[in-house]
């Protein structure tokens, strides 16, 4: 399943195949030390709206009805992974200011196209849009479409970042209607000191062209590393035909 | 004499701080606002006491702060901060002063006729030493621009609107006299250029800043601020210029600066130089975020800012 990595385990180190990033991202990404996680500050950073529906565990959606005229003011949902509550627009009400604050879940407004729940975001914290260290900016965008079919949802986003994408970042993932609840919803998070002695200030971080793991996950697969390092070109079919001109990872 | 003031006061290097032609004023937590597009960010309190405001922006955008800080309260505006010394933080402090008053007691008020007149300033004593000049020397900005009130200890402390506003004083940071205020109530800092989401940081060296200082600054609003709930909101944070922020802005802000200063520090360990390190291009992974290209803000003035930082200080 292509995103199981994603709700488990966690994506592979320098495993950025597939993704439109740019050389920026990609830099960032290789500069990434996963202990950068153990930081205090970074111990409960939560998933982006753009990633969070790759592990949202349960996800409720419901409407907010004007008391008066019990028009729909806007769609709730609550996402049980990092007690997340978005908040969906309906009244045409205009997205703030550039010089609001920007949040995990972002400012949304949404209009319904036919059956089709079309939602656009702005006002994004910097994330990631795959959390082996692939960042995402605060500049970033979303457009997401829900479409239900019968108990099945269907949900479409399209991501487009200035800063660290070169082409929208577009995913799918579905969702099935749970009518047995009974799971834990909540997600407390609090810090804790998971690194004694660690000089303050310090921020794990690798040097360019020091990143140990480059290697790992092409070598797993018998990947060309070029290929692991993602980009735009390593999205479509007719790479695989670069592909086979490139060097086997494994036979290096 | 004026017009010679505002040439000298704005040949004095800024952030990106053009104006607009309409100033951007938002909510930012119980007793604070923040108004933007004034040069700097300018950051009001307001309450029953009357009018605290952080910061003055460019002088030319004066009577357009003024009114949306009237828009805000009609108590008198007792109080400026300033947060450091740059003209486009404190340009508009004559005629913002003018606009405020102080409030004080009678046996002063008897023997000094003006003791009323205008809003106090108070700033670092490094700022006054930067905006005025020794007796007989040219200053370059006048006299009415400067801190009424300076403190050169760790930080100067105001009751005021019903809450403790605290500023703190950041040794050799973006300058040699930054301050962060702190307003204890209503849960916000105000950062001056130590922190901005415009631009890399400026780091005014040849106004005693530093990358350690930086960094020092950095981490000491991060100690601060307390995110309500999973690193979100909580204490917001009002930058030198930009959006609004919360504690995570920063630490990604802090991060940022502080790899960077990483690579720089092994590129000299290597023995490059400051051409070889700026070939590098060592900010590639944050250029397309924060390089505005040219100017202070930009790429190659941040990593000559941190090499030059890191080489004097290894010298001493």
């Amino acid at each position: 399943m292509e995103d199981q990595p994603e709700r488990i385990p966690g994506p592979e180190l320098v495993n950025y195949a597939g993704l439109p990033i740019t050389d920026g991202a990609r830099l960032w990404a290789e500069s990434w030390d996963a202990s950068r996680l153990t930081l205090p500050e970074h111990q409960c950073q939560v998933h982006v709206a753009p990633y969070i529906y790759r592990g949202p565990l349960n996800l409720r959606i419901w409407d907010e009805k004007d008391p008066q005229s019990q028009q729909t003011i806007a769609i709730k949902q609550y996402i049980s992974t990092y007690e997340q509550t978005r908040t969906i627009w309906m009244d045409g009400r205009p997205h703030p200011s550039p010089n609001a604050v920007h949040t995990w879940m972002g400012f949304s407004t949404g209009k319904w196209e036919g059956n089709i729940l079309t939602v656009y975001t702005t006002h994004i914290k910097q994330g990631w849009i795959r959390r082996d260290g692939l960042p995402e900016s605060d500049r970033a965008t979303l457009v997401e479409h829900f479409i239900r079919h019968d108990n099945h949802l269907t949900h479409v986003s399209i991501v487009t970042d200035p800063v660290y994408l070169t082409e929208p970042l577009i995913k799918t993932q579905d969702f099935l209607l749970n009518l047995q609840e009974g799971a834990n919803w909540l997600y407390p998070c609090e810090y804790v000191e998971e690194v004694s002695g660690r000089p303050k200030g310090e921020v794990p971080n690798y040097l360019p062209g020091e990143n140990p793991f480059v290697h790992e996950y092409a070598d797993k697969y018998h990947l060309p590393v070029e290929a692991a390092l993602g980009g735009a070109e390593t999205m479509y079919p007719e790479y695989q035909l670069k592909m086979k001109n490139q060097k086997q990872a494994g036979a290096r | 004499m004026i017009s010679r003031f505002l040439l000298l006061a704005t040949a004095l290097p800024f952030l990106a701080a053009q104006p607009q032609n309409d100033l951007d004023v938002l909510p930012v937590q119980a007793n604070v606002y923040l108004i933007a597009g004034a040069g700097g960010n300018i950051t009001v309190q307001i309450g029953d006491t009357g009018v605290l405001v952080v910061d003055t922006g460019l002088a030319p955008m004066s009577d357009k702060v003024i009114a949306a800080i009237r828009k805000l309260s009609n108590k008198p505006l007792q109080y400026i901060v300033n947060t450091h010394f740059h003209a486009d933080h404190t340009g508009g402090n004559v005629a913002i002063r003018q606009a405020g008053v102080t409030i004080t007691g009678a046996n002063v008020t008897g023997n000094l006729t003006d003791a009323r007149t205008g809003a106090q300033i108070v700033a670092h004593e490094n700022v006054l030493n930067r905006m005025s000049a020794p007796t007989g020397k040219e200053s370059p900005t006048p006299p009415d621009a400067w801190p009424t009130e300076t403190y050169v200890t760790g930080q100067k402390e105001i009751f005021f609107n019903e809450e403790p506003v605290i500023a703190m004083y950041q040794p050799a940071a973006h300058t040699d006299g930054d301050s962060i205020v702190f307003f204890r109530h209503s849960d916000v800092i105000s950062t001056g250029d130590i922190f901005v989401t415009t631009s890399f940081p400026f780091i005014d060296i040849e106004h005693g800043g530093s990358i350690q200082g930086e960094l020092d600054a950095l981490n000491r609003i991060i100690d601060l601020a307390v995110p309500k709930h999973e690193e979100e909101g909580g204490t917001y944070i009002v930058p030198g210029h930009g959006r609004i922020c919360d504690e995570f802005d920063v630490v990604e802000y802090r991060d940022m600066v502080t790899i960077v200063r990483d690579r720089v520090q092994a590129a000299i360990k290597k023995g490059q130089t400051l051409e070889q390190v700026k070939a590098a291009h060592l900010t590639k992974d944050y250029d397309a975020r924060y390089d505005t290209k040219t100017g202070i803000g930009s790429a190659d003035r941040f990593i000559e800012a941190v090499y030059k930082s890191l080489t004097a200080a290894k010298r001493k």
